[in-house]
């Protein structure tokens, strides 16, 4: 943007249409175009603004592309260990169970290294939200295979494919939390389309929701893409998505409340 | 609650003494010779009595985040372990230490390496003092030699840890850990229901949000900030040294040792007396910030120098620098969870020093 | 006045329930004391012990090798432990599966039969408390009253019960040594 054009010169009350929120900071964040970390985070600050609980909550930021959320959420946020951000908010909800507070993790953070963190936090039944961002790849460190790589999926470290026979089979994460008393709703859902995005934004809030009322962990996936390590355009990423991890990764609802 | 008198492990004694110095919460996970730690406090309910948390974690690691995530909220935390344990905290300590954060880890000390055994060593001096994780970064580090001493450190190591935003290690063993001592329990403090500035408590419109990391992709700001941690551990060691010396004012010769092997050189003293060798001992209580002042003064009046450690040598590297080639510095210890004997170091101080 | 002790036998004999009475009597009339168990998986079902030093002065090295008193309880401690008692010190132990008997001459032995005595009272618990009785008669350290405080110290409040069948052991064990 250049000195002489600014926002309030370019932004007239009468062509304003949309906003961000202003629980998101004014720093552009780090993530690649078409990348869906960026309306992932949008979705949760324009949900913690709609509850008016900005200085209720506390985030824990993951090692993976998300690490810097702190840059882009104007919260109040811890970065944990790689793995460990289910236990680090367990002892922040357990310390102040009056405060709200969620994780944010990727697929390698959530399902590899932090599994037993992840499966003992649902199991316990701590009552927190955690955010999975499941786009099948390592991004920050460049395009390694995740837990979730898909079988036959090319990888830095799959280059010739996942071959399952020597490198194991993707991991539905959240089919096994779903199985666990102690997560009180389960679901996976996605962000590359409108209605999509509306979903999702529900499906967090309600997790927020059923925090204030401590039912229990709430587990929410989100299937994503990476057109940088998946090596394409952010539109064919999002179709490759489509046809290809939807079907291995259904969204749709694993575990409901009663009370819906 | 009045100041109380009893009898008690120094497990129990660091359990107890933790609720009654307000903490809020405990996280940890069962291995010998520690466990009656996470016991004794589940046993004793102390959600009910101060309103403290206790949470057995489904490992080590977990454990040390939950410190980590209770720390960054500017509550008083803790956990305790063994050796192999510690080793696995490892990550999380670093973390703890590069985020500057305030917390009390406990390892009352088994000999290694590996699974090693459950008897009592020092062999995790060098980890505890040296790193332990990786960066540059130290811990507070505490060696209690006495149960009563375990219920003491516990509020001195918190107070430590929030004066400068660092973790404080007490850096026992499992004889200290599983022996029964009388103890003097201080009366119950109130938890502190004040939060730090920096604390994560959900970030209100009137400051900026508060961010715990210790993350800099920037170089030049991450050398900034060791620059910052390294300032802080010099003024640690300017201002937190403690020591105790037995018998110095006439010694000839001189032991130096912490914790159980501390006890064991004081009874060694009183057979080398009866035999009319002038002997003392020089007790570090904090072996980071290290007594090497005192040592080195020490230095300029004994003729040698025996270093007793349950260990292969490790503490003797740090004796050794402070008296800095001034008079002879031996090293003598049993390994694997042997308990030197007082005998034994009298043996050893004839052979390697004053024969020497 | 120092004493240091060492009581060994069979896991379930009560020998560190015996020493942590044997500190809190100390502890009773203003003693500096230490307990020092012996720990882990060889307690399981196999020997325990436990080191006490009683004394007036500040208690240098808890863990020691050589001992004033050992009171033993089965063979394997006596093997361990008879050679650990300094000369002119005493040794007590109960003859109850003892196969090879002590054989020092240079300090004192007295033998007792608290096992016997136990099952007379009809109570296996009174065991290590009629042991105890007979250590407080021969080295008269800790008085019968402070014992019985520490007693009262040690046991949970709701054994408090039990108390006086413990006094009672306690009383026969004063009687029953007497020097082999």
């Amino acid at each position: 943007m250049s000195d002489n054009i600014t926002k309030g010169k370019m932004i007239k009350p009468e062509n304003l249409v949309y906003t961000k929120s202003r629980v998101m900071t004014d720093n552009v964040t780090s993530y690649c175009p078409g990348c869906g970390h960026g309306t992932a985070h949008r979705i949760i600050a324009e949900v913690i603004e709609e509850m008016d609980i900005q200085s209720e909550i506390i985030g824990v930021a993951p090692v993976g592309c998300s690490v810097l959320m702190y840059d882009f959420l104007d919260l109040d946020i811890q970065q944990a260990a790689h793995g460990r951000a289910p236990a680090v908010a367990t002892a922040i909800k357990r310390l102040m169970p009056e405060k709200f507070v969620f994780t944010y993790q990727d697929d390698g953070d959530l399902a590899a290294i932090g599994t037993a963190e992840t499966i003992h936090a649902c199991n316990r039944g701590e009552n927190i939200m955690i955010v999975f961002i499941n786009n099948g790849i390592y991004g920050m460190t460049g395009g390694q295979m995740a837990p979730t790589t898909l079988e036959g999926m090319k990888s830095s470290t799959s280059p010739y494919g996942r071959d399952v026979a020597t490198m194991g089979n993707p991991l539905k994460m959240t089919d096994i939390v779903a199985t666990l008393p102690g997560t009180y709703y389960v679901t996976r859902q996605s962000v590359q389309k409108p209605a999509n995005v509306r979903k999702t934004k529900k499906a967090i809030r309600k997790a927020l929701e059923y925090q204030k009322l401590n039912r229990g962990t709430c587990f929410i996936e989100i299937v994503s893409n990476c057109p940088s390590g998946w090596k394409m355009t952010p539109v064919e990423s999002n179709k490759w998505m489509e046809d290809t991890m939807f079907p291995y990764y259904p969204l749709g609802d694993f575990k409901v409340p009663e009370e819906d | 609650m009045e100041r109380e008198l009893r009898l008690m492990k120094g497990n129990e004694a660091i359990a107890e003494a933790a609720i009654r110095a307000g903490a809020d919460g405990y996280f940890g996970y069962p291995i010998t010779p520690q466990s009656e730690v996470l016991e004794y406090l589940t046993m004793e309910k102390p959600h009910e009595r101060t309103g403290m948390i206790i949470l057995q974690a489904e490992s080590e690691v977990a454990a040390i985040n939950m410190v980590y995530g209770g720390a960054a909220c500017g509550k008083k935390v803790m956990t305790s372990s063994s050796s192999p344990g510690i080793s696995l905290k490892q990550e999380g300590i670093t973390y703890i230490a590069g985020a500057e954060l305030p917390c009390l880890i406990v390892n009352v000390v088994r000999g290694g390496p590996g699974l090693g055994t459950i008897q009592p060593a020092q062999s995790d001096y060098f980890q505890a003092t040296k790193g332990g994780g990786h960066g540059d970064y130290k811990l507070i580090v505490l060696a209690p030699a006495s149960v009563q001493e375990m219920a003491d450190f516990v509020e001195l190591a918190f107070d430590l840890a929030f004066k400068y935003r660092n973790p404080a290690m007490i850096l026992s063993d499992g004889a200290i850990g599983q022996m029964m001592e009388k103890v003097w329990l201080k009366p119950q403090k109130e938890r502190s229901r004040e939060f730090p500035e920096w604390a994560t408590t959900g970030k209100t419109p009137d400051r900026e949000r508060n961010i715990i990391t210790s993350l800099n992709l920037d170089p030049n700001k991450q050398e900034d900030f060791n620059h910052k941690l390294q300032a802080k551990y010099r003024e640690i060691e300017k201002n937190e040294v403690l020591y105790e010396e037995f018998q110095c004012d006439d010694a000839e010769y001189l032991f130096v040792a912490y914790g159980t092997s501390a006890r064991v050189c004081q009874k060694a003293i009183e057979l080398a007396r009866e035999e009319g060798i002038k002997v003392g001992l020089l007790r570090p209580i904090t072996l980071f910030p290290f007594p090497t002042v005192i040592i080195s003064r020490l230095a300029d009046q004994v003729k040698g120098i025996l270093t007793v450690e349950m260990s292969a040598g490790q503490m003797v590297e740090d004796v050794r620098l402070a008296v800095n080639g001034k008079i002879p510095v031996e090293h003598w210890g049993r390994m694997g969870g042997i308990v030197p004997t007082p005998e034994e170091a009298v043996e050893n101080l004839k052979s390697k020093i004053i024969g020497g | 006045m120092t004493e240091e002790i060492i009581i060994a036998g069979f896991g379930g004999q009560g020998v560190l329930s015996m020493g942590k009475i044997m500190a809190y009597s100390g502890i009773m009339q203003d003693m500096e004391v230490s307990w020092m168990p012996s720990y882990g998986p060889e307690m399981r079902g196999g020997t325990a012990n436990v080191i006490v030093i009683l004394s007036e002065n500040r208690i240098s090295s808890p863990i020691i090798r050589t001992f004033d008193t050992a009171i033993i309880l089965n063979q394997q401690s006596m093997d361990k432990f008879e050679q650990s008692v300094k000369p002119g010190g005493t040794l007590i132990y109960d003859g109850n599966g003892i196969t090879r008997h002590p054989e020092r001459e240079d300090i004192t032995i007295y033998q007792i039969d608290a096992a016997g005595e136990a099952s007379k009272m009809k109570s296996a618990k009174t065991f290590n408390m009629i042991v105890l009785g007979s250590f407080i008669k021969v080295k008269p350290i800790v008085k019968l009253e402070n014992v019985l405080l520490g007693l009262k110290k040690s046991l949970p409040e709701r054994y408090h019960h039990m108390i006086p069948m413990n006094e009672e052991a306690l009383l026969r064990g004063m009687e029953i040594i007497g020097e082999a």
